[in-house]
This record gives C-alpha cells, sequence and structure tokens, in this order.
C-alpha cells in the first residue's frame, strides 16, 4: 500500500466535558478525495484546526507528508505542504488577487525577509502567480482588488494561493458552501482535475459533489468516525442512514 | 517613478518644507527654520511609527519610548563628552551626530525588540496598552534617574557636530534633518514596497491567511516593530539636539499619542502622511497656540472631523484612496 500522505491516529480533543474529537483514525492517500461529512456539530471544524495547527490536540498524533506535525504552528504546516481553503474565504481585501497569490508564492520561495527589491517588480514572482491564476480562471480579475471580487471568485484565488504553495495536500473546508449551481458544478470539474495534483481532503455539505468526487467518505458524527468506505459502502451503511443521509442515501 | 496624484502632492510637500526655511533664511527670521525643523523631526519620528501602525496594523501606544531613549542618547553621550567621563565600561561619550544616531537606532531597536516581543504576543486593545505600560515604565525609569537629571531633564550645552557642518547655525541644522527625513521616508518606500513588506501589509489584513500560505505572522510584525522603533529612535535623537536639551517629555504618553495624532492627521500608512500631518500640527500649535491655550481643544474637532469624513487623513483628502498594485 502506499503511504498516506496525511495520517491522523487516534485525535482526541475535549472542550471542559465536551468531547469534541473523539478517538478520529483517518487518512488520505495519493491521488484521492476523501469527503469528510458529518451533521452540523459532529466536529468537522474542530478536526480541521487540529489538522492546520489552529488547535492542538489533546492526545493522538498527526503525520503529514513523513513527520509528525502534531507540534508544528499553522504557518510551519503550511509550509511543508498543507494548502487550505476556508469556509469563509480567507484573504488579504486590499491586495489584488495577483498579490494575494504571490504572497503565497514568495512564502514558497521561502524567504519573506526581503527588504529591498520591490515585489511588483519581481517578474519571476508575478508570473509564477499569473500561472496558477490562470489555473482558477482568474486571469482577467487578477488586478482587482480581492475585496471586489465575487464570492465564487475568492473561492478560486484561494485555491490559486494554495496551488501557489506547491501544497501536497489540500484541505478544502466547503468550497461549495454559498456556489449557485452553476458555480457548484463548475467547481466540482476543477475539483476533479485537481485531485492529480494532490489529494483533497474535502469537507462538505453539497452531498451531490460528495458523491461525484470522493473516492472514500468518512462519516463523522459527535466526534467519532462511525464509517469510512466508498461512496457506495457508504451509501448501503445503516448507521449512516440512520445517523445522517436520509433522504440523500 | 510616476506622477500620480498622489506623487506630486507628496513633492509639493517636501518642496514646501524646504522652502519655508530658505525663504525664512533669506528674510532673517531663523524662528521659522526652528518650526520647520520640527516638522522635519517629528515628521521622521512619526514615519517610524507609520511603518507599525499604518503599514502592519500595530497601534503601538508607546512609541514616545523609543522617541526619547533617542533623546536620552544624544543628552547623555554629549554631556559625558562634555565632562570627560566615561559612560559604561571605560566607553567614552562623544558629541559626533552620526555615533550618537547609530546608538540611538540600535538602543532603541533592541528594546522595541524586548518590548515588541512581549507585546506582539497579545492584539487590539491588549496591545495598546501593554505598549503604554512599557512606555511608562521607560519614562518613570527616567524621572528617577537622578544622574541624568531625572524629572528635570537634561541640557545639551552646545549642538552635537556633524563632520565639515557647523551645526549652531539652524538652516545647517535643518538640512541635516530635512536630509534624514527624506532618507527616511524613502526607506519606508522601499520597505513597504518589498517582500517583507508585503507580508507586513497582509498580516494587517488578514492574520490567518498570512499563516496559511506559510509565513509567520509574528516574526514578521516583530521586525517591522523593530524597525519602527529605530526610525523613530533617530528622530528623538535629533529633537534633542534641536531643542539642546531632552527631558521625561519626550518620554511621556502625551508624546506617543501626539505621534499617533499625527499619522491619522495626515493619513495612515501614506507615504507622506506623517509630514502632511506633522506640518499640520506645528502649523496649529504655532497659528493657534499664539491666541489661545486651548489650541488642542481645536486639534481635536480637527482630529475628529478627520476620523469621520476623511479616513484618509490630509494626503488621503487630497489624494484619493490608496492603490495597491
Amino acid at each position: 500500500m502506499v503511504e498516506p500522505i496525511l495520517q491522523i491516529s487516534n485525535l482526541v480533543k475535549n472542550f471542559g466535558a465536551l468531547r469534541a474529537t473523539d478517538g478520529v483514525t483517518l487518512d488520505l492517500r495519493p491521488g484521492e478525495i476523501h469527503a469528510l461529512i458529518g451533521p452540523n456539530g459532529a466536529g468537522k471544524s474542530t478536526l480541521i484546526h487540529q489538522i492546520c495547527g489552529t488547535l492542538r490536540q489533546d492526545s493522538g498524533s498527526i503525520r503529514f507528508a513523513g513527520q509528525d506535525v502534531g507540534g508544528l504552528s499553522v504557518a510551519e504546516r503550511a509550509r511543508l505542504g498543507l494548502g487550505r481553503t476556508f469556509q469563509v474565504s480567507s484573504i488579504a481585501p486590499e491586495f489584488s488577487a495577483l498579490r494575494n497569490v504571490m504572497l503565497a508564492a514568495q512564502a514558497k520561495e521561502g524567504s519573506s525577509f526581503r527588504f529591498f527589491k520591490p515585489v511588483m517588480r519581481d517578474q519571476g514572482l508575478i508570473d509564477k502567480a499569473m500561472a496558477m491564476l490562470e489555473r482558477v480562471g482568474l486571469t482577467e480579475r487578477a488586478r482587482i482588488p480581492a475585496a471586489e471580487l465575487s464570492h465564487g471568485e475568492r473561492r478560486q484565488l484561494e485555491i490559486a494561493m494554495a496551488l501557489a504553495l506547491q501544497s501536497k495536500a489540500f484541505l478544502l473546508d466547503e468550497p461549495m458552501a454559498g456556489m449557485g449551481p452553476e458555480g457548484s458544478k463548475a467547481l466540482t470539474r476543477f475539483l476533479d482535475t485537481l485531485r492529480q495534483e494532490a489529494p483533497i481532503l474535502l469537507v462538505e455539505h453539497d452531498m451531490d459533489a460528495v458523491f461525484a468526487l470522493a473516492d472514500r467518505i468518512s462519516v463523522l458524527v459527535y466526534g467519532r468516525v462511525i464509517a469510512t468506505g466508498t461512496v457506495d459502502e457508504i451509501r448501503r451503511d445503516p448507521t449512516v442512514r440512520s445517523a445522517y443521509l436520509g433522504d440523500h442515501g | 517613478m510616476i506622477l500620480t496624484r498622489e506623487n506630486l502632492i507628496n513633492l509639493i510637500l517636501a518642496a514646501a518644507l524646504l522652502a519655508i526655511p530658505l525663504i525664512a533664511n533669506a528674510a532673517g527670521q531663523p524662528f521659522y527654520i526652528t518650526l520647520a525643523t520640527r516638522v522635519a523631526i517629528l515628521a521622521l519620528a512619526a514615519t517610524g511609527l507609520n511603518l507599525a501602525l499604518g503599514v502592519g496594523g500595530l497601534v503601538s501606544f508607546g512609541h514616545a519610548a523609543f522617541f526619547g531613549i533617542g533623546g536620552y542618547v544624544a543628552g547623555i553621550l554629549a554631556s559625558h563628552s562634555f565632562s570627560g567621563e566615561p559612560v559604561l565600561f571605560g566607553l567614552s561619550g562623544t558629541n559626533q551626530m552620526w555615533i550618537i544616531w547609530l546608538v540611538a537606532m540600535a538602543l532603541a531597536g533592541v528594546v522595541g525588540l524586548a518590548i515588541g516581543a512581549i507585546s506582539l504576543r497579545t492584539s487590539g486593545v491588549y496591545f495598546i496598552m501593554i505598549t503604554l505600560a512599557f512606555a511608562q515604565m521607560v519614562y518613570y525609569f527616567a524621572v528617577s534617574w537622578p544622574a541624568y537629571g531625572g524629572e528635570d531633564g537634561l541640557s545639551i550645552l552646545v549642538r552635537n557636530q556633524f563632520p565639515g557642518v557647523m551645526t549652531m547655525v539652524p538652516m545647517n541644522f535643518f538640512l541635516i534633518c530635512y536630509v534624514i527625513l527624506l532618507v527616511g521616508i524613502a526607506l519606508f518606500a522601499v520597505i513597504r514596497a518589498s517582500r517583507f513588506g508585503a507580508a507586513l501589509q497582509a498580516a494587517r489584513q488578514n492574520e490567518v491567511r498570512v499563516a496559511t500560505v506559510g509565513i509567520q505572522p509574528y516574526r514578521i510584525r516583530l521586525t517591522g516593530f523593530v524597525l519602527s522603533a529605530m526610525i523613530t529612535g533617530l528622530a528623538g535623537a535629533l529633537f534633542a539636539d534641536l531643542n539642546r536639551f531632552v527631558s521625561p517629555s519626550m518620554l511621556s504618553w502625551h508624546m506617543s499619542g501626539e505621534l499617533i495624532v499625527l499619522i491619522i492627521l495626515g493619513g495612515t500608512g501614506r507615504l507622506f502622511g506623517p509630514l502632511a500631518g506633522a506640518a499640520l500640527y506645528v502649523a496649529f500649535e504655532y497659528a493657534l497656540g499664539g491666541i489661545t491655550e486651548r489650541w488642542q481643544f481645536f486639534l481635536g474637532l480637527i482630529l475628529l472631523l478627520v476620523v469621520l469624513f476623511a479616513r484618509g487623513g490630509l494626503v488621503g483628502l487630497l489624494a484619493g484612496k490608496a492603490k495597491h498594485g
């Protein structure tokens, strides 16, 4: 078996008496889209926060790209190649789309402690960023301040930034949220090709997208993974149907 | 350089600051030269703060500490140079400005590193309060340190020297300050446009995003804070030489507030915002201060208007919104 890019083992996180993450074990393998689904309050956000480093787990381990990252900061994990997008797009609003991606490209290149060369005359950096914007279809909007981009365009921008980091894995937190049906379809097509670049851990409520994209699905309920399997296995799983899927199954 | 409206306004501001003392000199009115020098020095101090506050979004209410440290470096080194006693470990004082400037920047930078390292673990109101607290500590330290005048301050009997320049001639000293101001502003522009500047601005706009692309916001901010402290410290050394006097008032929270007011008046984060703000402030102080002791009341009104209706300050009002490429 190929070694997983991301391996989460027996992860536990308590908030007071509430066990938000209850012994989660989960992995992400090269080339796959692994969807994480679950009802509201199942602990998806808490789990994501632990994977990317904004929250520290109480016990258990997170291995990413061959090393234990459980004690690393958000920035350190990002530098190792963990690219993420947010449920509510997170961008630098005053900067143009181009400058947002350039920031990611400069982080990837290494040093942000360069004080003299003007960044807007750094053609290498501009070219890299433009290439990423082109891949997500934002070339025309490169010079627009990110604050003026539409909801869907900000999603694309976040993905362009994750691409500029040359991520080894993508962690996408509800990328379909707030997208219209057309936007969802386009994004679904795009993510379908993205998995060849790096595997995707996809947290998503949009079941059409999940069923269309996922190679495997894990179902999180009350902080536990109650089932992991292919789309068909999950559709047929009786506990999942009662706990979550309802009519969808 | 493209001649945008903002660049044009900047040029006019820089030219006006040079023209006023030249005219005053020709007309035999040295007082106005002193006023212009004061503007240049305050603008430099605020340019330093503008790096932290305007670019990095770090509302430091403690930059008087760095301003005053620069001032005390000038005063203390000069007093030792005069008395011939060593300052520390056998090192003698000096009356050479450029050494004083380097020491002032170094010391302000070191203190900035210490204050920043702790303060930057907080944000928002807590950051404002903790920087204020640190500055007040430095203030009370100076007040209670009798060796250098304590509360009464320390006089610099003869203005410090610069090779080949008669620094006691007001116009000469103005030109020194003017050149340093322009260098400081140029440095500000270069840093802001660099990779580091991009990261510092991004950290102001969205800290989470910066971390998510793999840049530690804390390190970026700490570096910005230290650079900011160094520039303000340099201005402090010049200020002490202008007045030939340094006292704890340079370290007081009023001074910190004044620097913030200058920036807001002129335009937060704008290249020439501090100069515009300092010019406005000193003009007010002079014009209204002669009429009423309550001139700061009117300054307060103006500040209120700026905050309510002209968030970009004077530069923003004249040049429009800032552009970010």
